[in-house]
């Protein structure tokens, strides 16, 4: 029921929403919960495990039983709290995990098997048979358990993650929390003042309080609107700070358009914010704490802040005749808020004998609410006191147990709250999280004069800190009582009397792990689920704890907490990794010639985070091997042409160039005459083969060191560490130029013919023999050229500022093709290069030593390098270690598969029997056959061996004949030629 | 010898010129991009052969030197980036440099909220305060290594791989836009 002059709404903006397909009114301002309660929707939700009915608790982003889902198909929103969720024209909400609807659902007869459903049923019950637990237990649990679900379907809304930074982080805008701010930001630094909330003021917007002679909420708008001045702070509304990370570092939530009907646009929906701050002060207030009753869940039974925050801030009342059940003075206010809104206040039942009315209501001092009655709407109570029971008819309650003070954050990295018996609260201990300062309800401060001043002294601390003078700022004048509160935590009683709301744990429960011997927190927490649901537990914990330690004849104290983690609300998972879906997950490297190879029609494959052409389709081919196998005859045959661009290009200049090089490849640098290539093996330091590649000398001290496409990184950080660490002392600079140059191989009998068509300065074998190099005029712009060769043909590799590489590779096609020649991609440069017996990361892949792959002679004996001596090791040469060798098939089967292992002809394929494996393998046009690369155990002594290959996954088995690793020309006199 | 004539291409092809709200991001031609790194012992005789041939010192860390048309930032240890004038022969005698004219895409982003957009890429503190006119860094690009400077209030200087340049217009375009929708 809506009241007339209250709240913070403007009536002048009317919404309609839908919830559960019936079309409601509201107001701007509104949240889903108020609007619901002013159209007197009370069941908004079937609860976790029993399908219990269930309305509205809080207030708040506590709230643990109104759940529901916004929107529908790949957009909809499981498990929004409709105390958070803002009301908006076309709002369509629905309730959740009720079958068939909110009113009649059929799992409610969970409830009455719930004698034998309580804590620790599953792990007795559902032990066996082993094979039901996941195929037939988990998914009855699933479907009869449960919160909202996903759609199955992708979310098309747009998140975004984004970085703030401060000198003081104000978590909360409270009154501690806004006079932290003021005082911070009239002193000059920069701030930043988050809450969770649509509007900043905390409990001001929701109280009947004056400060300074203002309403609280007039007070805390003009706070606001002065700190929305000044340049030097930035409010975030609408935004949770989620977590306490290392070096100052605060995760937070914005929910930036959940309030608006804007999800079609570029607008996004979340931003996950990094918040970098020197200084933070956390205001993040108090929670109410229910009291445990039996049937204290029924709809109608709420939090007694949140229903005088509905009269005060929505003006909403919850009720017609309303009850408050305490055992605090402040929860005295929601009766006398009422009376003044003209709701008509049944009683106030107070637990304490000393109880005090503040105004005009009856009260009843030293009784206890012990039962309740109404199925889907609270309809009575009955309470109890030293001479009986008595009920009375009313449609609301509103309960407080008392305080407690939102610690979460300061347990973040692993601090533990401390227990303070005079409030019964745990408040933060000093020194949690470094560089916070605790202010205001959340540190145990209750009266807003005291929170008003808390935020005044943290702000202090915090610019004591940051070195900076502070502002002087006056504190305001408000209320400073004392609540009063004498502990309750649960009622004496028959009948389940509920703790976690949104797990179904009753006192009962808590009883039974205690008796069970789950006396540890942690374990009682596990065993009973308490806390574990998507509210962590934040109105229960605390009564959960002291129910334990009664159980187990132990202090709260000892009993001790459990661990409060991050997040502190719900973060979607989209909004953490915003931007990284899809192709957002990395980068994407473009080679130059990538628009061009794309017009041709190549598929394309990642190597790393480069993508390559796998083959180009000629017309009339409809199997990639078909182009393969042209592409491999057009460079045996005729020329070639690949992009070699990715490869990894370090230039290296400076008089210990060469004593470089020749301290991390294993051959000599040094020796090599400028004008000329050399093929050089890179070792880690414990021996292994790190990366393979040429190195060409431009002049007396500058190289050009080339890696694998795979290595560039890794070879360039190895780079940095020798030359930083090893040797700082060597006079020398090297930096990437891998994007500098577009390079391309020209490869075939023809090669030369193709590049002497566009070199300005014809070459032939005497001036550019093979492994020569120099700079070169392609077309008219100043290059390079390398006579080096990957497929073992005549070719050459040449390199132009990449500006022109997409050019010079149409250029360059254009020739080839008027040669009987054309482009070859990555499939038929692989068969090319295992013809030859070439490696790549297949074979090096970081567990093989240059003997393993057959060049334990090119580690010189005339130098030291990295990994000379740990390749030395014993194990390392011995002559039964898996080796490099070519392998062909010799039986009725032909394929070849990477992956496969070897046994001996007539064994078993058992693990012991194992001989080594096939790395890479290829069809060879050349040979009309597969070829295969791969280790075996004594793999040089073996020529001629038969083994058996299997592919177990593939299931595949061939009889293959270990060969010599070079099948293709092996003297090497096409690359000469 | 047949006479072909290659065609240059910048990195984002055509010289992306794209404005959203009040932001806009440009790909630029800033000239000659040299990597400077000078030799053991040689920062102050380079930082001087800097100043008499291009009027710019050897820029410390994350800092940039020179102005429009003349420019050197901090691009990493031991190097610098020359920006603009080919480099002078009296350089070499100091350092080694690399001519890195392809490598980069360089681009500006300028507006006022520009770094609104920058605060969606990159965890850089770019307060005013810290970081000015006059500072470079190297850091995250969402998930590009980029180096980042200002050149003025609302002018930042942002370049990546060449071979990340479309990337990085994808990246800007998406954080622009998320800006410009929040109005």
């Amino acid at each position: 029921m809506r009241l007339a002059d209250k709240g913070l709404i403007d009536r002048n903006a009317p919404i309609s929403f839908s919830f559960d397909g019936v079309e409601y009114n509201g107001f701007k301002g509104d949240t889903l919960a108020s609007a619901l309660l002013a159209n007197e929707v009370r069941l908004v939700a079937r609860s976790f495990k029993y399908h219990r009915p269930r309305g509205i608790l809080t207030a708040g982003s506590e709230e643990p039983n109104a759940l529901v889902t916004i929107g529908s198909g790949g957009r909809a929103d499981p498990n929004a709290r409709a105390t958070v969720q803002e009301i908006y024209t076309g709002l369509e909400a629905r309730s959740q995990n009720a079958w068939p609807s909110l009113g009649f659902d059929a799992m409610a007869v969970n409830d009455l098997a719930a004698p034998f459903l309580g804590a620790g049923f599953y792990y007795k019950t559902l032990m066996w048979p082993r094979a039901f637990w996941e195929r037939v237990y988990e998914p009855i649990i699933r479907r009869a358990a449960g919160l909202g679900t996903l759609s199955g379907q992708a979310n098309t809304d747009k998140y975004e993650r984004a970085f703030a930074h401060c000198d003081l982080l104000v978590i909360g805008a409270g009154p501690a929390g806004l006079m932290a701010a003021l005082t911070a930001a009239r002193s000059g630094v920069d701030v930043i003042l988050a809450d969770e909330d649509s509007i900043m003021g905390g409990r001001l917007n929701a109280e009947t309080y004056t400060v300074d002679g203002q309403t609280g909420a007039d007070w805390a708008a003009n706070t606001v609107a002065e700190l929305a001045g000044m340049d030097n702070v930035r409010l975030m509304t609408r935004t949770v700070v989620t977590g306490a990370y290392d070096q100052g570092t605060y995760g937070a939530l914005e929910r930036v358009n959940h309030h608006a009907d804007r999800r079609d646009g570029k607008a996004v929906l979340e931003t996950f914010w990094r918040i970098a701050a020197k200084q933070t002060v956390l205001a993040a207030g108090a929670l109410e704490r229910p009291i445990a009753f039996q049937n204290n869940d029924r709809p109608g039974i709420m939090m007694a802040n949140a229903v005088r925050a509905y009269v005060n801030r929505w003006g909403v009342a919850p009720g017609k005749t309303v009850t408050v059940f305490a055992n605090n003075d402040d929860a005295h206010r929601s009766a006398m808020d009422l009376q003044n809104a003209g709701v008509h206040v049944a009683a106030v039942i107070d637990s304490r004998n000393s109880a005090k009315a503040l105004g005009d209501y009856r009260l009843i001092t030293g009784a206890q609410v012990c039962a309740t009655s109404g199925r889907k709407q609270l309809e009575s109570v009955t309470y109890r006191t030293a001479s009986g029971e008595d009920s009375i008819s009313t449609d609301c309650l509103a309960m407080s147990g008392g305080w407690n003070p939102s610690v979460h954050m300061t347990c973040h990295m692993n601090g533990r709250p401390t227990w303070r018996e005079d409030i019964a609260s745990f408040v933060p201990t000093p020194g949690s999280i470094p560089n916070m300062t605790v202010a205001g309800a959340c540190n145990g401060d209750f009266s807003t004069a005291a929170c008003l001043a808390a935020g005044v002294a943290a702000a202090r601390d915090a610019l004591a800190a940051l070195g900076t003078k502070p502002a002087e700022v006056p504190i305001p004048n408000a209320e400073d009582s004392d609540y009063k509160m004498e502990p309750l935590w649960a009622v004496a009683g028959k009948g389940r009397a509920w703790l976690d709301f949104q797990n179904d744990v009753s006192v009962k429960d808590i009883k039974q792990a205690a008796s069970e011997n789950f006396r540890s927190v942690e374990h009682m927490k596990r065993y009973t689920t308490q806390g574990m649901a998507t509210d962590q537990g934040k109105n229960s914990n605390v009564n959960a704890l002291a129910l334990l330690a009664d159980a187990t004849g132990r202090g709260i104290p000892e009993t001790g907490t459990t661990t409060f983690r991050p997040p502190y609300s719900p973060v979607a998972i989209a909004a953490m990794g915003a931007g990284a879906q899809g192709k957002g997950f990395m980068p994407e490297r473009f080679i130059t010639s990538h628009a061009a190879t794309i017009e041709r029609g190549a598929p394309m494959m990642e190597a790393g985070l480069w993508y390559r052409p796998s083959y180009f389709p000629a017309k009339g081919e409809t199997h990639w091997r078909q182009s393969c196998d042209r592409e491999v005859n057009l460079v045996r045959e005729a020329v070639g042409v690949c992009d070699v661009s990715t490869l990894g290009k370090i230039d290296i200049q400076g008089p210990d160039a060469a004593a470089l090089l020749d301290f991390v490849y294993t051959n000599m640098f040094s020796t090599l005459k400028t004008g000329r290539v050399r093929y050089g093996l890179m070792l880690r330091e414990d021996g292994h083969v790190m990366d393979d590649g040429t190195t060409a000398r431009l002049s007396d001290t500058h190289f050009v060191m080339t890696t694998t496409t795979a290595a560039a990184g890794q070879v360039m950080r190895h780079l940095e560490f020798v030359t930083q660490c090893l040797r700082p002392d060597w006079d020398l600079r090297f930096t990437s130029v891998t994007e500098q140059w577009a390079q391309f191989a020209v490869a075939g009998p023809k090669s030369r013919e193709l590049l002497n068509g566009l070199l300005s300065t014809p070459i032939d074998n005497e001036t550019w023999p093979f492994m020569a190099c120099g700079d070169v005029t392609v077309a008219g712009v100043q290059g390079r050229l390398f006579r080096i060769s990957f497929s073992g043909e005549h070719a050459y590799e040449v390199a132009v500022p990449a500006r022109y590489g997409d050019a010079l590779f149409r250029a360059l096609l254009k020739q080839a093709e008027a040669m009987g020649g054309g482009a070859y991609g990555m499939e038929a440069l692989n068969v090319l290069r295992i013809e030859k017996g070439f490696i790549t990361h297949g074979e090096i892949h970081g567990r093989v030593t240059a003997f393993d792959i057959g060049m334990d002679r090119m580690i010189s004996a005339k130098k030291d390098c990295i990994g000379k001596v740990m390749s030395q090791r014993e194990g390392l040469l011995d002559e039964d270690r898996e080796q490099l060798m070519g392998f062909k098939p010799v039986g009725a089967v032909k394929q070849l598969t990477g992956g496969a292992h070897f046994y001996p002809e007539g064994e078993d394929p058992t693990p012991d029997n194992d001989q080594g494996y096939m790395t890479s393998v290829g069809f060879s046009p050349t040979f009309g056959h597969f070829l295969g690369l791969g280790f075996v155990r004594g793999g040089a002594a073996r020529q001629g061996d038969r083994l058996r290959m299997i592919d177990a996954v593939r299931g595949i088995e061939t009889v293959v004949e270990v060969c010599h690793p070079v099948f293709f020309d092996p003297k090497g006199d096409r690359a000469r030629g | 010898m047949p006479v072909v004539d290659l065609k240059p291409k910048t990195p984002l092809d055509n010289m992306v010129l794209l404005t959203i709200g009040t932001v806009t991001f440009a790909e630029i031609d800033a000239g000659p991009l040299t990597s400077v790194s000078p030799y053991l012992g040689q920062a102050g005789n380079l930082s001087d052969a800097l100043k008499s041939a291009h009027g710019m010192t050897l820029p410390g860390p994350n800092r940039a030197t020179g102005k429009d048309g003349a420019r050197a930032i901090w691009f990493g240890r031991d190097q610098a980036l020359l920006i603009g004038p080919a480099p002078h022969n009296t350089l070499a005698k100091h350092a080694a440099l690399t001519d890195q004219t392809d490598a980069w895409a360089t681009t500006t982003l300028t507006g006022a909220q520009a770094t609104d957009v920058l605060a969606r890429l990159t965890p850089l503190d770019l307060r005013d305060a810290h970081f000015k006119r006059g500072h470079t860094a190297r850091s995250d690009l969402m998930h590009m290594n980029a180096s980042i400077t200002r050149l003025g209030t609302d002018t930042f200087m942002i370049m990546v791989f060449r071979s990340m340049a479309q990337t990085l217009l994808h990246d800007i375009q998406t954080a622009m836009e998320g800006v410009a929708a929040r109005g």
